[in-house]
């Protein structure tokens, strides 16, 4: 019944909210090219799908925003599996990656045009420096943190470092990683608009500021609508492989968890 | 099975209890750790001597800190002496080996790994024959009540399942010797004392030379040959013990006045020495 309820009252949240949208404009006489009415934001979007133009601005973000991510997470866990594992490395490259955490990412955009070009590569090459930080930080912790007692199991029986690696220490991680891979996905998109904003001939963020030079708020809207709509799509995908690739995480530390069973 | 040495280890354990001299498997010789912390040297084990003979059950009983679980690390070759030595079949002990087996206070099963991942992962990480150690770990599990669960997680057993995992853990690769640090210590009273009786069980039936520590004492009566007694820190062998009542022992050998007698003389011993009386 509480759930029921929840989302009856979710629902009628979002119909207040249109409802308030809808009410300001009318109210206060809102021109619409400073906000649209919903309205005439669901036909922007039906127009633009409709005439096929946005696909290929909707592909272009989509290839820059995954191609990125995968790029950037992986090097993330890579690398952050090698400074966890060899202190020497660790040692050695901790001050440069200090500067390069405490630096805005998106800053580099400008310069990223400049190497990589107006093309899809500087999108790339952007989303992958976003996405790198937190993947890499949170595989480093979450080996670390690994427990002692675990890899004593394996020390014990004269286990190699790989061994230990690989049996414990990445499994132990893996919880951490994944909420990084969740926190990467919004992250990516950021970088892919805001490279494309910098300057791009493709993609949903040149979309978004056409539509803003030509005063056609809805198509900034139906933009906007569109990246939310990727952003939960893949945050969706990666909590569903989460839960799956993680299945033990959140059942507790195994002996303080009662049982049901006998003995 | 070559690996294990000589074959008296294999041999029936109603073979094994009344050879008269046996053969040292571990011994220490005038063993000191001194730890380095912030606070100065602490000296956690000090001029401590010991010596355990083939297919013998001994128990280490002695106060919280006195450097028990320290001396079993250091036979673990976890960590290494500050001076003296620990002999395995006269062998100097210096890093892990897989003569072995090592069972936790806590379970410590891998979460990621059903019961026979968890069962047979050191015989994976020594590159046993995957089918053999498979096998040998099925035949155990069966022997301690588990064969139904092979393939549930660690987290869906309860305390005492999960520790029986553990021990079973430590012998599939079918070590010589068993290191076991307060493996009840995190269990309640009646799963304890029903694995103590599985234990023994387990004991006579595999052969093993058994190092067993605890800070309960009827336990550590109950189960073994030979009870040491370990002062406080810095830890070393204040006493010896041996348990005469016979094997098997059951429930009714705890209620005889000789099995309290020698509980009440080692409590007794406890007191003294930590100065209590």
């Amino acid at each position: 019944m509480a759930r029921r309820g929840a989302v009856l009252l979710s629902i009628l949240a979002g119909i207040a909210l249109i409802a308030a949208w809808y009410g300001y404009i009318v109210l206060f006489h809102v021109p619409s090219y400073v906000l649209p009415r919903p309205d005439a934001v669901v036909l922007s979007a039906a127009r633009a799908f409709g005439s096929g133009y946005i696909w290929a601005h909707l592909l272009f973000t989509a290839e820059a925003t995954v191609v990125g991510y995968f790029l950037g997470c992986g090097v993330g866990i890579a690398l952050g599996g090698a400074l966890a594992e060899w202190p020497t490395v660790e040692r050695a490259l901790y001050p440069y990656i200090v500067v390069f955490q405490s630096m805005p990412k998106v800053a580099l955009a400008p310069l990223l045009i400049v190497w990589f070009g107006f093309g899809i590569e500087s999108k790339i090459v952007m989303v992958a420096l976003i996405c790198f930080f937190p993947v890499f930080i949170n595989t480093f912790v979450g080996i670390r943190q690994a427990d002692g007692d675990l890899i004593d199991v394996l020390r014990v029986c004269s286990a190699s470092r790989a061994n230990i690696f690989w049996h414990v220490k990445i499994p132990a991680a893996a919880g951490s990683i994944f909420a990084s891979l969740q926190i990467a996905v919004s992250f990516a998109l950021i970088g892919a608009i805001v490279a494309e904003f910098v300057a791009s001939k493709e993609g949903i963020g040149t979309v978004i500021q056409q539509g803003a030079l030509a005063m056609d708020t809805g198509l900034v809207l139906t933009g906007v609508f569109i990246l939310s709509f990727m952003g939960m799509i893949g945050t969706a995908v990666i909590r569903f492989v989460h839960a799956r690739v993680v299945f033990w995480e959140g059942r507790g530390e195994a002996l303080t968890r009662p049982s049901t069973l006998p003995g | 099975m070559s690996l294990l040495g000589p074959a008296d280890l294999l041999a029936p354990a109603a073979a094994r209890h009344d050879a008269a001299p046996r053969r040292v498997v571990l011994r220490a010789r005038d063993v000191s750790v001194t730890y380095q912390t912030k606070r100065g040297a602490v000296t956690a084990l000090e001029h401590l001597d010991l010596a355990i003979g083939a297919g013998e059950f001994v128990s280490i009983v002695g106060p919280s800190g006195c450097g028990k679980s320290t001396f079993l690390k250091l036979t673990a070759g976890l960590l290494a002496a500050t001076s003296g030595r620990v002999e395995l079949d006269g062998a100097p002990i210096t890093g892990p080996s897989r003569a072995i087996g090592v069972v936790f206070q806590k379970p410590n099963l891998l979460p990621w790994k059903t019961v026979m991942g968890n069962a047979v992962i050191n015989a994976r990480v020594l590159r046993m024959d995957r089918a053999a150690s498979t096998a040998r770990a099925r035949e155990l599990l069966r022997s301690v009540g588990l064969a139904d669960f092979e393939r549930n997680y660690p987290w869906e057993l309860s305390g005492g399942m999960q520790q029986r995992v553990g021990i079973v853990r430590g012998l599939v690769h079918d070590p010589s010797l068993m290191l076991m640090d307060e493996p009840f210590a995190a269990l309640d009273a009646m799963t304890r004392e029903q694995m103590t009786l599985e234990l023994q069980r387990l004991w006579r039936t595999t052969g093993k030379t058994v190092l067993f520590i605890t800070h309960a004492i009827p336990e550590a009566v109950f189960l073994s040959d030979r009870v040491l007694v370990m002062s406080p820190r810095p830890g070393r062998i204040i006493e010896e013990v041996a348990v005469p009542f016979s094997r098997p022992r059951g429930l009714e050998t705890m209620a005889t006045a000789e099995f309290g007698a020698l509980c009440n003389r080692l409590r007794r011993l406890f007191t003294s020495v930590l100065g209590l009386d």
